[in-house]
């Protein structure tokens, strides 16, 4: 056993603990250490903000020489005035802060909703929708190796009939009784087993977190032999 | 044995919390480790970054935080391991806030420890991070140096030299996201390896591994999918070039507790439902008492 005389490390430690306090009962220990999450990450977001975005994307474009201290990159780039039209947009924005004039951030507000949303769309249908439309064609026969294969066409049979039966399920304009009964029924244990998958995976997903949690305390922190 | 079946059910949830830690700890110390084999869906990925020239160029996403570094880390240290010793050129960013310490912690494990003699800039570069969601990926498809202007060091891209001859996002070989949420592999996906037609491959926490799986493997190649997916690749890369079996069988190691918690959550599982099934049935005989 070899503790560690790291501050650091003991101080990550006593926050990891404090969180997990939480699993006994709430207490002022794992109230102090989400407080301080919370704040940390507000600053962190904070700080990223200003040098990844605002520097960088703002003030070396308006005006480079402002920024050649910290980005030395900039040097010699020559002003692009346009920028200022984002940073007015920018300020609007902040005018949501200034209840008689609130309303004008909706302009800046619209411009965000609409890029956003005209990019999004786009790319939505092309790679979601008709996307996955399209692998969804598949041959139900698999001879895609050049010769029979049992396992491919198991597989594609399973991918076709469950996505067909998965949106039969949420089918309403007709009443799920005879043969679209039954086939809203095969979609209930599709939809039944892929919820099984996911929620297996997320319990698998939190045990890792927590063995790296525990590696942390007991080889970095305790200094216990191994170490993963 | 129904009372003690029907006490089950109502276990206080404490104890079961200590099982579940003492199902971890036990195995860590005993250094427990269970044989893994890459499956299909990783080795994919393993047989397209080995088969790729040298020379290739290759980008690496951090994009994820220390929420998820457990099951993230892993995989992003072992294709970076992978990729520099098939002396592919590795761009290393993120679109994450959180994601330029993962990458100095890979630069540490792995470039500092198995590559020293590997050279910033023209073997390797960190661009860093970049704010802008899916907007960093649509504006690197059209002009990648817009996109990404400076490195890490903030030094121009213009002088970098591995930068030469990259202007948009399909001058480059293939495309391996890393993340953990939103912006992530599917945003990789839809405004970076689809319109650009870069072969894509993505690593993902457990609980995003479903939701990729559709994509898999007509857009993307390959998928790791939490801890599993990263030891499989390790195993691949150790399989493959054993000299890094001393320092890329992390994901592996931690693989002998998340074997043993999940047998110790599939009892609790089964006896709860004995314990439901107990008590439903004595409900009945009893005339319906619950």
């Amino acid at each position: 056993m070899n503790i560690s005389s790291d501050i650091q490390v003991w101080i990550a430690a006593a926050l990891t603990l404090m969180i997990f306090s939480f699993l006994y009962k709430d207490n002022p220990f794992y109230k102090f250490a989400e407080h301080l999450f919370v704040g940390v990450s507000a600053a962190y977001w904070m700080v990223q903000g200003f040098w990844a975005t605002l520097m960088p994307n703002l003030f070396g474009k308006i005006y480079p020489p402002m920024v050649e201290f910290a980005f030395p990159g900039f040097a010699g780039n020559d002003p692009e005035p346009l920028h200022i039209i984002p940073l007015i947009f920018g300020l609007l924005l902040l005018t949501r802060l200034i209840p008689p004039i609130a309303t004008v951030s909706r302009l800046a507000m619209g411009l965000v909703i609409g890029f956003a949303a005209g990019t999004n769309l786009t790319r939505y249908l092309a790679s979601d929708f008709v996307g996955q439309i399209d692998h969804t064609m598949v041959s139900l026969i698999d001879m895609s190796s050049g010769s029979f294969s049992l396992g491919g066409t198991i597989n594609n049979l399973v991918l076709v009939s469950g996505v067909i039966a998965g949106l039969i399920y949420f089918f309403f304009s007709a009443e799920h009784k005879g043969v679209v009964g039954k086939v809203s029924r095969y979609g209930i244990w599709v939809l039944m087993v892929s919820f099984g998958a996911a929620f297996g995976y997320t319990v698998m997903a939190r045990v890792s977190l927590l063995t790296g949690r525990m590696a942390f305390l007991l080889f970095d922190w305790l200094g216990l032999r191994g170490g993963a | 044995m129904s009372n003690m079946l029907e006490k089950v059910g109502t276990l206080d949830r404490r104890f079961i919390y200590i099982f579940i830690a003492l199902a971890v700890i036990i195995p860590l110390l005993a250094q427990l480790e269970f044989p893994v084999k890459p499956s299909p869906i990783v080795d994919a990925i393993f047989d397209h970054i080995d088969a790729m020239p040298p020379g290739s160029k290759l980008i690496l996403t951090a994009d994820y935080g220390p929420s998820t570094v457990p099951e993230n880390q892993p995989m992003f240290e072992a294709v970076a391991r992978h990729a520099l010793h098939k002396g592919l050129k590795l761009y290393v960013l993120t679109i994450w806030a959180t994601g330029p310490p993962m990458i100095e912690d890979m630069k540490e494990a792995v470039i500092d420890v198995d590559f020293p003699n590997m050279v910033e800039g023209t073997d390797w570069i960190n661009l860093g991070y970049k704010a802008g969601n899916q907007g960093v990926i649509n504006s690197a498809f059209s002009n990648f140096r817009q996109a990404f202007p400076t490195d890490i060091n903030g030094a121009n891209i213009d002088d970098v030299p591995m930068m030469d001859g990259i202007e948009r996002l399909a001058d480059f070989d293939m495309i391996v996201a890393i993340g953990s949420g939103f912006p992530g592999v599917k945003e990789w996906i839809q405004f970076g390896g689809d319109p650009s037609d870069v072969p894509m491959a993505g690593g993902v926490t457990a609980v995003e591994a479903p939701l990729l799986y559709p994509y898999y493997p007509s857009q993307l190649l390959g998928l790791m999918g939490g801890l599993q997916g990263a030891a499989e690749y390790e195993a691949a890369l150790v399989a493959a070039y054993p000299q890094f079996e001393p320092t890329s069988t992390q994901a592996i190691k931690n693989m002998g507790p998340q074997t043993v918690a999940h047998i110790v959550i599939i009892i609790f599982i089964i006896l709860g439902n004995i314990s439901y099934l107990a008590g439903d049935r004595k409900s009945k005989l009893g005339g319906g008492q619950a």
